[in-house]
């Protein structure tokens, strides 16, 4: 079966009812693409299909002939949203960052067109089928608002008055 | 280049806020996690468990075609049959009696992963009444008695007494990526396993008791780790366990990684508890008697229960002082699935009865709930129910003073008026650092700092777990040595390389391990003196420093009768909680959070309000949505769509504050920050229902109990 990934045509042979992630990471060897709960709970799993956010978990890979898929090994020159995932903290164990930078690309990208910093309740409606259990996910919105040009805050730090 | 390395004042580690070390490797997908690893020749393993939670096996019957499988049961043991940790009580898989559901029994390991799942295996049992009330259980696993002064003196002057009893549910881990293991047999009868854990050298050493080998024999390499909150401490031991007889019987590399189901279902979770409170008070709101009892349910096995209740009765009088205390604690055995370390480990227990206990306390008397914490909080110099002096980095009233201003308490008190249905609510609270009274001495951890021509690499059996481990201490060593962060690099926690640091647990990584790192990097600074790191090993050859666990001085303490410095030092914590409850639906909507924590120094300022930011997601959890429903000893929702953690539509905003009052004994001043967020949310929470008139004593407060309590005090 064809169809595209990462910008490149590829073809693989894998049963059409085949879990989307596993073909991934089994027959392609993506493994960036992680699997947190396999019933479309957690998305870390996340992919994009022809430009918009799956769990992939949940996907037969029959569904994807011709389409456009994008995984976590596609990003690449490391864009701005990740650069900002290091330099704000939003990965911990990171187990969840692919699936959470996949989810908020497309609204990044689209904000950064239009030149503004996307509000924090657009940010957590986008990511609200992810699950990061690390964070607190107030890392996750610093880090996509810095990288649509959000000023970075500091850790609120006062001395102590005993020691 | 080399002139860079004695470069201090440019190279300021500690208290920036650098680059994770595996930072691009995560956000790129690189990070290799043990799902991610193959091995020629792999095959894929599955356990087989019990379905009743007490009983003996019958037989046992294999309903598919066995060509092809690796069958493993307990004969195949070649060591003993045991989950070696504190007692040896738990089998590592079950030879006739059954003690919990989802117990381990027998593992099957197949090259296919499609015909591993269908292979049908059939147990038949001879059922037995389980114990599923820890309050008729006749076992126990471990009973403390923490007694100062003379509670019926204390209760004799008292003007009122005030007693209640608080409860606290089970709760799930849910780190994000399940539980996994490889194990790769060598030709020497030796055997390497990969995982995701937080201890190596507790999978180590249950691998040596179980295989029955030296030291040698055994190898553990922790993989990239997506989570651990303590539930990757004790369990990873008997996944290890199972995958290293499925690889030594099959002679191939052998994964088991547990679907999310399996691992809600047959892993630890945090201890559910009974907190009883009686207490005598002045009119004044003096606390001048304090009786606890602490009932903790430990499941089938003891694992780490008496830690646990340690912990938990150590924490339990919160952080007041009071002459006249009793404070009596067991952890008894139930026939659920043994209950484990999770983040916090007994204190969220015992300090969300302590906090919401006073909120009572002050309600009876018509104080303030803030007027009562300043009058009995902790001070400097102050003696605990243990008798431990309390050292001058004793910062209670401070974060509570903080977090006062930062939520504007009064102004929002006075807003809210008389407003119905909103409330603030606040929880001031403690937490020890550290293993608690002899553990660290017993533990005797070492770490060792090596010398490289490019600066030095760390090499330590502390994990990194998300917290922030290799990176915290790559600072505090580059720190220590006047060097850049860039030129310290991480050892991986590969047993073959590294010393036994002590498990990654207890808050202690920075303060205990940090602190053994830096007193590594202080001699390798006098070795190596005005040469650079190329030169002296030119001239001297190999420099690596191994520096083992020193107890502070003055710190003594005697298990027997629980006296004395129960933690070297405390942090402290306080939280301040703005919610509104719906009268129509009973659902809680938390308005916003204020965190604040002394944690004596800041390493890595962001990953420390990281800390901060999740631990307190996961207490709103606890205390509002996170429940494990359990039937006939079975958990009953082990999946993620009905356990429910906090998604970013329900975790409130979340603003932490970090006060720095030094402690001598950490890195530069450092004491523990990890668990400690998890400590009070849960009793800010309630109080805050309790202001918007809801009296609610037990957790999670889900809809349900807000209704019962709504309904039960008209
Ligand atoms: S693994 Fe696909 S949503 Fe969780
Ligand atoms: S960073 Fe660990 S789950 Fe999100």
């Amino acid at each position: 079966m064809l169809f595209t990934l990462n910008g490149k045509i590829t073809e693989v042979s894998a049963p059409s009812m085949k879990r989307l992630l596993d073909v991934l990471r089994e027959d392609c060897g993506l493994t960036g693409t992680k699997e947190g709960c396999g019933e479309g709970e957690c998305g870390a799993c996340t992919v994009l299909v022809d430009g918009l956010p799956i769990n992939s978990c949940l996907v037969p890979f029959g569904q994807v002939q011709n389409a456009d898929v994008k995984t976590i090994e596609g990003l690449i020159g490391h864009t701005d949203l990740q650069k900002a995932f290091v330099s704000e903290c939003g990965a911990q164990c990171g187990i969840c960052t692919p699936g959470m930078i996949l989810m908020a690309a497309p609204l990044v990208e689209r904000a950064q067109a239009e030149g503004r910093i996307p509000a924090l309740a657009e940010v957590q409606e986008t990511l609200a089928g992810n699950l990061c259990r690390c964070t607190g996910y107030v890392a996750i919105y610093r880090a996509i608002q810095t990288a649509c040009g959000a000023k970075s805050e500091q850790a609120s730090v006062i001395s102590g008055e005993n020691g | 280049m080399v002139e860079n390395f004695r470069n201090q004042d440019r190279y300021e580690s500690v208290g920036r806020n650098v680059d994770r070390k595996e930072g691009m490797s995560k956000v790129t997908g690189q990070a290799k996690y043990v799902d991610d690893l193959n091995f020629e020749g792999m095959i894929y393993g599955r356990t087989i468990r019990s379905e009743i939670p007490r009983g003996k096996i019958k037989a046992i019957h294999l309903e598919f075609d066995t060509e092809g499988f690796t069958i493993v049961d307990y004969r195949d043991i070649p060591g003993k049959n045991l989950i070696a940790l504190i007692q040896d009580d738990q089998p590592c898989l079950v030879e006739s009696e059954i003690n919990h559901a989802d117990e381990p029994i027998l593992l099957l390991a197949h090259p296919e992963k499609e015909k591993l799942l269908e292979a049908k295996v059939r147990i038949e049992t001879i059922s037995e009444i389980p114990v599923l009330d820890p309050l008729q259980s006749g076992k126990i696993f471990k009973e403390i008695l923490i007694s100062k002064g003379d509670i019926e003196a204390g209760f004799g002057l008292a003007d009122r007494i005030v007693e209640g009893e608080y409860r606290t549910g089970h709760q799930e881990h849910v780190y994000i990526e399940p539980n996994g293991m490889i194990a790769v047999p060598t030709p020497d009868g030796a055997i390497t396993v990969y995982g995701s854990l937080q201890c190596p050298y507790y999978v180590h050493g249950a691998l040596m008791v179980l295989l029955g080998v030296p030291e040698t024999k055994v190898r553990v390499v922790q993989t990239e780790t997506g989570g651990g909150f303590g539930g990757k401490e004790d369990y990873p031991s008997i996944i290890a366990c199972h995958a290293a007889l499925l690889a030594l019987k099959s002679g191939r590399p052998t994964k088991i990684v547990y679907d999310r189901v399996e691992d809600m279902q047959a892993t630890t979770r945090r201890h559910p508890a009974i907190v009883r409170h009686r207490t005598g008070v002045a009119a004044d709101g003096t606390l001048l008697s304090m009786d606890v009892e602490v009932i903790m349910d430990g499941g089938a096995y003891c694992t780490l229960s008496p830690v646990v209740l340690s912990r938990g009765v150590i924490h339990a009088t919160g952080p007041y002082r009071c002459d006249n205390v009793r404070i009596r604690g067991r952890v008894v055995h139930t026939n659920t699935p043994p209950n484990g370390a999770f983040r916090g480990f007994g204190a969220p227990q015992t300090l969300f009865a302590s906090e919401v206990h006073l909120d009572r306390i002050a309600h009876t008397l018509g104080l303030d709930p803030i007027e009562i914490r300043e009058k009995n909080a902790f001070r400097p110099g102050d003696v605990t129910a243990t008798g431990q002096v309390l050292p001058e980095d004793t910062s209670a009233l401070q974060v509570l003073r903080e977090a006062l201003k930062k939520s504007d308490y009064y102004n929002i008190r006075k807003k809210i008026g008389t407003q119905a249905k909103r409330g603030v609510g606040v929880a001031l609270y403690w937490h020890g650092s550290g293993f608690t009274g002899a553990g660290e001495v017993k533990l005797a951890s070492k770490a060792t700092l090596e010398l490289l021509p490019s600066g030095a690499k760390v090499r330590v059996a502390s994990t990194e777990i998300g917290q922030g481990t290799r990176t915290m201490l790559a600072q505090i060593v580059a720190q220590t040595l006047g060097w850049s962060y860039d030129s310290i690099e991480v050892s991986p926690a590969d047993t073959a390389v590294v010393p036994d640091s002590g498990p990654t647990v207890a808050s202690r990584t920075c303060m205990i391990v940090g602190r053994l790192l830096q007193r590594c990097a202080e001699e390798m600074r006098f070795r190596i003196g005005n040469l650079t790191p190329k030169q002296y090993l030119e001239k001297h050859g190999p420099l690596e420093i191994t520096k083992v666990y020193e107890k502070p001085p003055a710190i003594q303490w005697d298990d027997e009768h629980y006296r004395g410095d129960a933690y070297g030092t405390y942090g402290w914590g306080c939280n301040v909680v703005d919610l509104e409850w719906d009268a129509v639906t009973y659902e809680v909507k938390v308005k916003k959070v204020i965190a604040v924590f002394d944690i004596g120094k800041a390493i890595h300022p962001i990953f420390a309000a990281g800390q901060i930011e999740g631990g307190t997601a996961q207490a709103i959890g606890y205390a509002l949505h996170e429940e494990v429903v359990m039937r006939n000893g079975r958990v009953a929702n082990p999946q993620l769509t009905n356990y429910i953690i906090p998604t970013t539509m329900d975790t409130p905003p979340i603003e932490a504050v970090i006060v720095e009052n030094s402690y001598r004994f950490g890195p530069f001043g450092a004491k523990g920050v990890g668990e400690m967020p998890m400590d009070g949310p849960a009793a800010a929470i309630v109080n805050a229902l309790f202001a918007a008139g809801v009296d609610v004593r037990e957790i999670p407060a889900t809809p349900e109990r807000i209704m019962e309590a709504v309904c039960y005090s008209r």
